[in-house]
């Protein structure tokens, strides 16, 4: 009797407890939704955060739970025309092409152009040389040149040349990773018609500007009086280009006495093929990141 | 009321189940490396370890007590809890879609915790009352989450510093675990001291 009891107890409670379990998972069971999962297979599996949600999987929900459509289909910049349109066939929507994004680098300081103020010997990352004070720079709003979006990007579409971060446009699709971890916000996502790009976002008053940087905008205003679409104006003493007015005509370029405003060449044929994530190495640098 | 306001907080800060016990070191050291994720887990450790008590009390005192097979406890517990957190997932998942987006992913992690494991079965060595039971329980989970938030902060600062080859990752993270834990036993005696005996 003294071994039946015990025995015969938590038999009968793991009888219990899986009858109810599987009971309440027929009962109470969540369809995972089928056009989710569609669309999920679409997408590209990067997991960038491009369209703003949390990952491909959490956009893919959000477009199949939003019945009003709500939520556009268009989102994904790294797929591209592509992944819209088959997206938008799967939840039967009209296809609305994508918004097809780059990424633009506002600092032109390498180092012929401009020197650090110290010789930093911590830990070799933008972010944390960017809590050491305002960062290695002489200019506070310097590339700090360690290359953490060289590290973030999953299309290898940039490269660290002579201390400064240059982003390969061709291969740039948009997500805007990059934007999020430079500690000095000197990447931006703009429209990909894009060709007039002010290199430099500094702070500093143009005497201080033109000491420390031989590139730097000096805010002499002479693009702002150039431009016919005031699509030019010098903010926080450097010049902003608001690109929903922008034409590209490149004239406040040809007028700025410090060639800090860069002009992209003309795109060669608007097809290119839209590059792949580099989906190896990611997943790498996600398995590492997870480990204790 | 006195003795209420003392099981609480010698719960949260004497006898905290992850700084002074070592009990659910596992998630201590793995989710706190950033904020959200340990508040995320903390929340749900709490939500479990008072589920866990008031299901586990009646079993211990109507069930295994009388029958004379207290020595079964442990494994009655584990069954019980683990059973009871997939259930509880499982609803939540059914009934109520937002809070499972925000605890869903810890839920599972902790069915077999040794933290709310030990929350069960300290309480009934303590001979608490039900009440007392789930108030001290509570305590736990909040002990829990203050170990966490704290140590998820002192994580970040650990990230961004230059440590020696030799310390780098899980070491440096110990040995700050180790500080912690030190500087929690300054609370020993202050419960007494603020609520007297």
């Amino acid at each position: 009797m003294q071994y039946i009891i015990p025995v015969g107890l938590v038999t009968a409670m793991g009888l219990l407890a899986g009858g109810i379990l599987t009971i309440a998972d027929k009962f109470m069971a969540v369809k995972m939704d089928e056009t989710a999962a569609k669309v999920l297979a679409a997408l590209p599996g990067a997991n960038c955060g491009a369209c703003g949600f949390a990952g491909c999987a959490d956009y893919a929900n959000a477009l199949a739970q939003d019945e009003e459509h709500a939520v556009k289909a268009n989102l994904c910049t790294p797929g591209g025309d592509a992944v819209a349109m088959e997206v938008s066939s799967i939840l039967g929507v009209e296809f609305e092409g994508s918004s097809s994004m780059i990424a633009i680098m506002k600092c032109s300081g390498s180092r012929d152009k401009t020197s650090y103020a110290m010789d930093y010997q911590g830990r070799q990352t933008c972010k944390a040389n960017k809590l050491f004070f305002r960062g290695r720079g002489t200019c506070e709003k310097a590339c700090l040149g360690f290359g953490d979006c060289v590290n973030v990007c999953a299309y290898d579409a940039i490269k660290l040349e002579n201390g400064l971060a240059v982003i390969n446009k061709y291969k740039c699709v948009g997500c805007g990773l990059c934007a999020r971890t430079c500690p000095n916000a000197l990447i931006e996502i703009v429209p990909d018609k894009t060709r007039v790009v002010v290199g430099c976002s500094s702070v500093d008053p143009g005497k201080v500007t033109r000491e420390i940087c031989s590139i730097g905008c000096i805010a002499c205003k002479i693009c702002e009086k150039s431009c016919k679409f005031d699509a030019i104006h010098v903010v926080d003493n450097h010049a902003v280009i608001d690109y929903t007015k922008c034409t590209n005509c490149t004239l406040c370029a040809k007028k700025c006495p410090t060639g800090v405003i860069h002009v992209f060449p003309k795109l060669a044929g608007a097809a290119q093929p839209k590059p792949q994530p580099v989906l190896a190495e990611t997943a790498q640098a996600e398995a590492s990141a997870r480990q204790v | 009321m006195q003795e209420m306001m003392i099981i609480l907080f010698s719960a949260i800060l004497v006898n905290n189940f992850v700084l002074v016990k070592f009990l659910g070191i596992c998630p201590f050291l793995g989710v706190s490396k950033k904020m959200d994720s340990a508040v995320g887990m903390s929340l749900a450790v709490i939500f479990v370890m008072v589920l866990a008590k008031a299901v586990t009390y009646p079993i211990q005192t109507g069930l295994l007590v009388p029958l004379q097979i207290g020595y079964l406890q442990t494994i009655v517990f584990i069954l019980i809890i683990a059973a009871l957190v997939q259930l509880v997932e499982i609803t939540l998942k059914r009934y109520v879609p937002a809070l499972h987006q925000s605890l869903g992913v810890y839920l599972p992690l902790i069915t077999t915790n040794c933290a709310v494991l030990g929350v069960t079965i300290l309480n009934i060595d303590e001979k608490y009352t039900f009440f007392q039971s789930l108030l001290n329980s509570f305590g736990a989970g909040v002990g829990f989450l203050l170990a966490l938030v704290l140590f998820s902060g002192i994580r970040q600062r650990i990230e961004n510093n230059d440590f020696p080859a030799a310390f780098k990752g899980v070491p440096a993270v110990l040995i700050a675990a180790s500080i912690v834990s030190l500087s929690f036993m300054g609370f020993s005696g202050v419960i007494d001291g603020l609520f007297g005996h």
